[in-house]
């Protein structure tokens, strides 16, 4: 069998297929294995499955489906969804339009489309039980976007790669994280699936978007109002309190764009 | 080489997770699309390359279009490759420990090795798993990010986690594959 794991950097990893996504956890510290990290890890995958349930628009029994069909109000759906509304709302104004999640579907009429904040927002949310494991470390990350802290003192921070856009067997940069998010926003994968809402086209010159912040929350929101302007990547992120981040130009160039302090 | 690093995972959890690959039905992401960009890349300058999948290319073709949601997982990479390194089989899924070949990913080889006890899995180990054994110095929160030109096959690549990729679990998953198929389970 394998020698005891008592080394304190040893990381134990998780994964689950959640919301259309490989989600893996990396623990390490105290609670990195056993029944207490067992326990937090159930309780996230059972979170993510309910926003699931709840978010998605590929279930046509979810309570976004079902608001998006008019067969439902928002006071009828679970309060998540006002708040998520809220968050895209919010989304859209700080972007000057550029990130929308009420874009028209067939018919004309407007409609909310929770998908393009709902990740970044569960994922934050589902990390709450991880913080619960006292003297443990945790990376929880969805689909490459995720939530890094360190609460160990002796404990080196998460080294986080940034994929290169160009060459997925690359890295552009490392970033050190103890305790924040990292997001990232771009074509590669999976195709062209991100437009400027408001000319309706895949953006320009603009490789892949990094946003490094206290909140995943917002570093996806704003990885992606930040890839969906283009040209205008870098100098919008300029203007995002409390973010960094790195914007990968189509042409190799990467630039390091560190945003105002926050305020709060 | 790294030090090994054990997942503990359930019997339940552990399959869930070759299931969902092959068969999840992507519900607000086209994630598992991505596979193939690892599964299919060569990897230039590495140890001599375990090849497993050889039914295809990866999971998960990419003839989906990310949000539009109709695309799926299924693709049908089985793992079944040369186990050439791997060790300590145990037999047809009685009892023993059963070590699945290294897959290459993009940021170094996995193997899985897996203990089964009377036909059911009781522990899983990732002996090789490419993570980081840091030592970078200590750097505030919110550090810009260090611009690096390295690959992510090169031993090098001193990380935990990929931001920009979907695929984290993928190579795991086809280690994990490999090592089941070997115990017969």
């Amino acid at each position: 069998m394998i020698s005891p794991l008592t080394e304190p950097t040893r990381i134990h990893r998780r994964v689950e297929q959640l919301m259309g996504m490989p989600v893996s956890l990396a623990l390490r510290g105290r609670h990195a294995r056993g029944p207490a990290a067992e326990a937090a890890w159930a309780e996230v995958v059972t979170d993510l499955r309910w926003v699931d349930r709840v978010f998605s628009l590929w279930r046509p029994d979810s309570a976004a489906s079902r608001l998006r069909r008019g067969e439902l109000e928002l006071d009828g759906c679970p309060p998540e969804m006002t708040e998520v509304l809220e968050l895209a709302q919010q989304a859209e104004r700080e972007s000057g339009g550029a990130f929308s999640s009420f874009l028209p579907p067939d018919d004309g009429d407007v409609a909310f489309d929770p998908t393009g904040v709902v990740k970044g927002w569960a994922v934050e949310r589902a990390a709450r039980f991880l913080h619960a494991l006292d003297d443990t470390d945790f990376c929880l990350s969805a689909g490459g976007d995720m939530v890094c802290r360190v609460v160990r003192g002796d404990s080196p921070a998460w080294q986080v790669g940034i994929e290169d856009p160009r060459d997925p067997r690359r890295l552009v940069a490392r970033v050190p994280v103890r305790d924040g998010a990292v997001a990232t926003s771009g074509a590669a994968h999976r195709g062209p699936h991100v437009v400027d809402a408001r000319t309706g086209r895949p953006p320009l010159g603009v490789g892949s978007v990094t946003v490094i912040g206290p909140s995943l929350t917002w570093a996806d929101i704003d990885a992606t109002a930040a890839y969906a302007q283009g040209p205008a990547a870098a100098d919008w992120l300029r203007t995002r309190p409390g973010r960094t981040g790195l914007v990968a130009w189509d042409d190799g160039r990467c630039e390091l764009v560190e945003g105002p302090v926050a305020s709060t | 080489m790294t030090p090994g690093t054990r997942l503990v995972t359930g019997l339940l959890s552990t399959i869930t997770v070759v299931v969902l690959l092959f068969g999840y039905h992507t519900s607000t992401a086209g994630a598992l699309q991505s596979s193939t960009s690892i599964l299919g890349s060569p990897q230039a300058g590495t140890t001599p390359q375990t090849d497993t999948g050889t039914g295809g290319s990866g999971s998960g073709d990419s003839n989906g279009s990310g949000d539009t949601g109709s695309s799926n997982g299924s693709g049908s990479s089985n793992g079944s490759g040369d186990s050439s390194g791997s060790g300590s089989s145990s037999g047809s899924g009685s009892s023993g420990t059963v070590t699945g070949p290294e897959v290459q990913t993009r940021w170094g080889p996995v193997q899985v090795e897996i203990t089964v006890q009377d036909g059911k899995i009781t522990d899983v180990a990732v002996p090789v798993y490419p993570y980081n054994n840091p030592r970078d110095v200590q750097i505030n929160d919110y550090a810009l990010p260090i611009l690096v030109q390295e690959t992510l096959d090169q031993q090098s690549a001193q990380i935990d986690m990929i931001s920009g990729a979907t695929v984290t679990s993928v190579g795991y998953v086809q280690s994990l594959q490999a090592a089941l198929d070997e115990a017969g389970l």
